[in-house]
């Protein structure tokens, strides 16, 4: 019983570690990738940004708090600023700074608090931010954090941002944080769901027509090379268009029950007729991109199989670049970024999420998407026609 | 006799993988499959191509298909190069051979259409085209079953009548009776026969005697991608039967039998 469970054993390594495309794609290929993809994006969207920053206004800062907020890296401003308008204008997803309001007599009042008791309220500190703005964002959680290390150091003897009727702490607009969010995780799931769609029609289509022996079948006609590559890479993306609209419906309609938009009171229908135009516009030409790649893959691979082994990790790929909005942000100092496959569309896709979408962005990814596509069709055509590749054993 | 086919020193060689070599038992990273082959066809004659596994009669079948390309040498059908104009030889030609094989999913009636479509044939000849040749293969009651329902000789049925959508006058059969039971390979030599009484020219290769002897005007031997005897039947065999005199050219080409 043990030798034959040890005979298996031999049998499934001699025949995992003899099939090299095995072991290419499902041990080196992902770690390669994941190196490779990790170090990219860490030299090329990761740095640190050199920006000023961020700026704590303070009101009624207490002596205690001073030496705790001072040692954060953020630039303290303490008088000569107008609280409410600060406060208005912090509405604004540029904003770069957060309001920090502190009752009036705060030492002395944290000191009268027992919170034993519990008969008086809790001092109540405001922290006034933007959650929509990256560094607004970052210097609340960079002070939220600050204060409650503080709280904690004096028995809990205040609050920070007292969950109370009509409180607003987080004056970011509805549309800002509802794009914020939508930016970041609908693109990548969209890519995913487009690439998944690939992975499951390409294979069977050329992959599969060469393993059954019917693409020869097609090639003794006098239909033209490219005209079949050309039909390929059109119907398949029009399948996967179909799949991934159908993903993104379903997205559209669940995440604002996903995300409890109701009962945080936000409205997710912040987009117009024009978005979506420009958002089907952006898909359309990723699937076509998407579906030459795996259709060159199909092409060059034995057997569907073999294709769905390369694509696995190509998945990978996708999600990893997919993530880089939510990493980096939407903003770019270069147009080149557009010309970059697939993160192009991602990242246009991420600002029309978050309505920062420019007109010349779109039609630069479009247009690189088209002419990426079409160089993909070429060299599906050439491989059409290689009898290396149509017809190798 | 108007000639149809002219083959001009046809070669080709196949580079080897490592793992054919190894599969192959041999050092040599290539293959000589077609050798400088040379042979015409006239216009309503079956020409056999006869020569044993591996002598190199599909390579040769498939560059006249322009599925391969030659690396030496070119042939003309009907004026056509297999090399310059593909496009323009493969509308000439019907090409059928056991590794072509048809979509499971749709049935012979769509695939007929589809096929017939690519040609670029009129819908009412298209019509008129397939009640014929399905009636003639009783490919009528199963016109809407799908291929993959069909049995192996009701696809065979199907991918010769797909072969022949377009009427070709120039036809390319690669062993057209393999794996056929009795009954279906008695249809396909009958109606290859017919195909000649129609003036159509076939080319045809095979391994099997009884077959050549029965259809093939004029034949041409071929071992290790060589051509090394075409002519009529008579002229080859001279009095002995076909498989006699083949065996005789075999070891004749080889220096004693392997």
């Amino acid at each position: 019983m043990k030798n034959n469970t040890w005979t298996i054993i031999k049998k499934e390594c001699a025949r995992f570690f003899g099939d090299r495309t095995m072991l290419m794609t499902t041990v080196i290929m992902p770690g390669l990738l994941i190196y490779l993809i990790y170090s990219f994006m860490g030299n090329n969207f990761m740095q640190p940004k050199d920006e000023e920053p961020a700026i704590m206004y303070v009101e009624n800062l207490p002596e205690s708090v001073h030496p705790v907020l001072e040692a954060l890296p953020l630039v303290m401003v303490t008088e000569n600023f107008d609280a409410e308008k600060l406060r208005n204008e912090l509405v604004l997803k540029d904003s770069k700074y957060i309001l920090l309001v502190f009752p009036e007599g705060f030492d002395s009042l944290t000191a009268q608090y027992d919170p034993i008791s519990g008969h008086q309220m809790a001092p109540n500190v405001q922290l006034l931010y933007n959650s929509a703005s990256e560094s607004s964002q970052q210097a609340y959680s960079m002070v939220s954090a600050a204060l409650d290390a503080y709280e904690s150091t004096i028995c809990n003897r205040f609050d920070i941002n007292k969950m109370e009727e009509g409180a607003v702490y987080d004056l970011a607009s509805n549309e800002d944080v509802v794009g914020n969010f939508f930016s970041e995780l609908i693109p990548m799931l969209l890519l995913l769901m487009a690439f998944s769609g690939c992975m499951s029609i390409a294979p069977p289509s050329i992959a599969g027509e060469k393993e059954r022996g019917t693409i020869a079948t097609l090639l003794v006609t006098p239909l033209k090379r490219r005209e079949l590559a050309l039909g390929k890479v059109l119907s398949l993306s029009f399948f996967a268009m179909l799949s991934g609209l159908s993903s993104f419906l379903g997205m559209m309609l669940s995440l604002p029950k996903l995300i409890h938009a109701d009962e945080m009171g936000l409205d997710a229908n912040i987009y117009q007729v024009s978005d979506y135009v420009t958002l089907l516009l952006l898909i359309f030409s990723t699937v076509l991109i998407l579906v030459s790649v795996t259709s060159i893959i199909s092409a060059k691979a034995k057997s569907v199989k073999a294709a769905s082994a390369v694509m696995a990790p190509l998945m990978l790929v996708v999600m990893l670049v997919g993530m880089i909005p939510m990493m980096s942000g939407t903003k770019v100092d270069s147009i080149a970024y557009y010309l970059i496959p697939i993160y192009n569309s991602v990242l246009a896709m991420s600002q029309v999420f978050a309505h920062e979408a420019h007109l010349l962005p779109i039609i630069i990814t479009i247009a690189a998407n088209a002419l990426y596509t079409g160089l993909g069709i070429w060299v599906l055509t050439k491989m059409f026609n290689s009898e290396k590749v149509m017809f190798s054993k | 006799m108007n000639e149809i086919l002219r083959v001009e020193g046809l070669s080709k060689t196949f580079q080897l993988s490592r793992k054919q070599q190894k599969i192959e038992r041999t050092e040599r990273k290539e293959i000589v499959a077609v050798d400088n082959l040379s042979f015409t066809a006239n216009k309503g004659e079956i020409f056999g191509l006869l020569g044993p596994n591996g002598a190199g009669k599909t390579t040769t079948l498939r560059m006249l298909a322009t599925l391969i390309v030659p690396d030496k040498g070119d042939a003309f059908i009907d004026g056509c190069s297999i090399v310059s104009q593909p496009e323009q030889v493969r509308a000439k030609i019907g090409f059928l051979t056991s590794e072509l094989k048809l979509e499971d999913f749709f049935t012979p009636n769509y695939l007929f259409d589809f096929f017939s479509q690519l040609y670029g044939i009129e819908p009412e000849v298209i019509a008129e085209r397939k009640t014929k040749l399905f009636k003639r293969f009783g490919i009528d009651r199963f016109a809407e079953v799908k291929v993959a329902d069909l049995s192996t000789g009701m696809k065979q049925k199907t991918s010769l009548v797909v072969s022949l959508v377009h009427d070709p006058e120039f036809v390319i059969f690669d062993e057209p009776t393999n794996g056929l039971d009795v009954l279906t390979a008695r249809t396909v030599t009958d109606y290859l026969q017919e195909l000649r009484e129609q003036g159509k020219t076939i080319i045809l290769s095979t391994h099997i005697f009884s077959l050549v002897e029965k259809l093939c005007d004029r034949v041409g031997i071929i071992i290790d991608g060589q051509l090394t005897h075409c002519d009529t039947l008579e002229g080859i065999c001279a009095g002995q039967t076909l498989e006699d005199r083949f065996f005789d050219i075999y070891k004749e080409k080889k220096g004693g039998m392997e």
